[in-house]
């Protein structure tokens, strides 16, 4: 099947518009995907017809809205293969991975104990462990990465060592798009009896993933780069994992009991849910679910690796152009740096011309110091994107070549 | 091209951008600061050396983009031999010029070079980009025994 890019392009609004008085070419949807109409209908038509509390209630709009709540976790959990109960909604894959640092890490890591991760990871995917760390006397250790962007798999598993309990690694780098073979990293994890943690924001919106497939441990995405809401992210993971971790949050709709002696959870995932969920986010995000299923993933992968190959190609073309990350396979990013022009003015430059990049470090500083750069420009590409946005693109980097001649 | 986006890079900036004045290193300062712009990952540094009050001496080095280092550049330009005491209200004219809202007619900010800064009020999310250099001076003259020339 192939993909209807110009069909697809009418599904979202906000392509409609004009930026500075050009027709809006968004290159940014690895720092959060435009929604379909599809997906905004869904929010207002929950909050229009079936809005109410979750999991309480014995009146309809509260079974009502716990069926769209439980309807969108029973998609989510088949998008990626994974089990209902298995799939847990939080806020965003870095609250995703938070949840495991803070839960299973207390639990499991202690001094002296190691935590992997990769030269590329987001500061989401580090963060939290530094956190962990320091707070049980653990240490962070980080697997190099190649000139062309690609983890250094032989010094990954050197790496790994008795006293590693977690490698927390990307499926796909948010900076320079490259693809991590995760199955291959979860054999090598286990084998010497660690966990594995995918950050897998940058991966669900452009592949298929499934959990089992690869056979990771834990497993964190996004919703808004999903083509989903924002405020809306998942959590999966194993369940016999899940069901020896302790809660997370403490308070309402988590509890079986409560007294001032004793509290009793419920089981998984809802252990993990303290609080009134985003319930409309989950319906948003079963309606992106069902989008992307109905174009096919396979297309759409097919679709950006065309645009990939496309823009890498004129990129190249340009005079003093140099794109950072070469990995194979790749997704949809381009970072690139422009001799003698800063990223923050390539990034103005090309506002102006109505072609929205990311500018800056992207959340990946330790990764800007190994590729020795203070920033890149990024462009991602999305399924709404054409050749002729790349074509915008060059051109405008182009504009910005002769400013700065 | 359009104009805001050619009021922001004018010749003068481009220029300072490319041939940055007074940038490097000053052996003999006696006050320094490291400057960052957190959202573009830019950073500089800037040395003064202050006597009896006046600043003799600027250079600033780092890496940042073009409105940063045009900025700094420009900045060493129009405080060098300075009182310090003149310089903090130099800034504040400086940013008044860089944040005044654009379709408000204002009094002419007398600012000489500096003023080539004025297309920066079109791009509110540039500021911090214009002003890291004077931020990053001020933090200098604060620094070690420059304090005590103030």
């Amino acid at each position: 099947m192939r993909l209807d890019v110009e069909r697809v392009r009418k599904d979202f609004p906000i392509l409609q518009q004009k930026s500075h008085g050009k027709p809006l070419v968004f290159l940014d949807s690895a720092a959060s995907a435009q929604k379909p109409q599809v997906v905004i209908d869904s929010i207002s038509e929950f909050y229009a017809k079936s809005y109410a509390n979750v999991h309480r209630g014995v009146y309809e709009l509260s079974l009502r809205a716990t069926e769209v709540l439980e309807n969108a976790r029973r998609k989510v959990a088949g998008f990626i293969g994974g089990e209902e109960r298995e799939t847990i909604f939080v806020r965003n894959a870095t609250e995703a991975i938070n949840l495991v640092a803070r839960t299973w890490g207390r639990k499991h890591v202690s001094r002296g104990d190691e935590i992997l991760i990769t030269h590329m990871e987001h500061h989401a995917n580090i963060v939290p462990w530094q956190l962990l760390c320091e707070e049980v006397g653990a240490s962070l250790v980080v697997a190099p990465i190649d000139d062309a962007g690609q983890l250094d798999l032989q010094a990954f598993e050197a790496l790994l060592s008795p006293r590693t309990r977690l490698a927390a690694v990307c499926h796909v780098s948010n900076t320079l798009g490259t693809v991590n073979p995760v199955a291959e990293l979860a054999r090598l994890t286990h084998a010497c009896g660690a966990r594995l943690l995918v950050d897998g924001a940058q991966a669900v919106p452009h592949q298929r993933v499934d959990v089992r497939g690869l056979d990771c441990d834990f497993y964190a995405f996004s919703g808004h780069k999903l083509y989903g809401p924002s405020g809306i992210g998942v959590l999966w993971g194993r369940a016999e994992l899940l069901e020896d971790m302790p809660p997370f949050l403490g308070g309402g709709d988590m509890i079986l009991s409560v007294s001032f002696e004793q509290t009793l959870y419920k089981e998984i995932p809802y252990k993990f849910e303290a609080g009134t969920p985003d319930i409309a986010g989950a319906a948003g995000l079963a309606a992106a679910v069902d989008y992307l299923d109905n174009l096919s993933l396979e297309a759409i992968s097919r679709h950006e690796h065309d645009l990939l190959d496309y823009a890498t190609a004129r990129l190249e073309s340009v005079p003093g152009l140099r794109i950072l990350g070469n990995a194979l396979p790749k997704a949809a990013v381009i970072s690139f740096v422009l001799e003698g022009v800063h990223p923050h003015d390539i990034g103005t430059i090309l506002d102006q011309q109505g072609v929205a990049i990311r500018t800056g470090h992207h959340c990946t500083q330790p990764l800007m110091q190994r590729l020795g750069v203070p920033a890149t420009a990024r462009a991602s590409f999305a399924l709404y994107n054409t050749r002729g946005d790349a074509d915008a693109l060059v051109e405008a980097i182009e504009m910005t070549r002769g400013m700065f001649a | 091209m359009n104009p805001e986006l050619r009021e922001l890079y004018q010749s003068v900036i481009l220029d300072h951008n490319k041939q940055p004045r007074n940038f490097g290193e000053l052996p003999d300062a006696n006050g320094r600061a490291e400057g960052h712009n957190p959202l573009c990952g830019d950073h500089l540094s800037v040395a003064v050396k202050i006597e009896d009050g006046r600043l003799l001496a600027i250079a600033f080095e780092g890496d940042g983009c073009a409105i940063s280092t045009a900025s700094a550049s420009l900045m060493s330009e129009a405080v060098k031999g300075l009182p310090v005491s003149e310089v903090r209200g130099l800034f504040e004219r400086f940013h008044g010029l860089v944040t005044s809202d654009p379709t408000q007619e204002s009094a002419p900010p007398d600012l000489g070079k500096l003023e080539v800064f004025a297309g920066v009020r079109e791009f509110p999310i540039r500021v911090k980009c214009a002003t890291l250099g004077w931020h990053t001076l001020q933090s200098a003259l604060n620094s070690g025994d420059s304090v005590s020339t103030e």
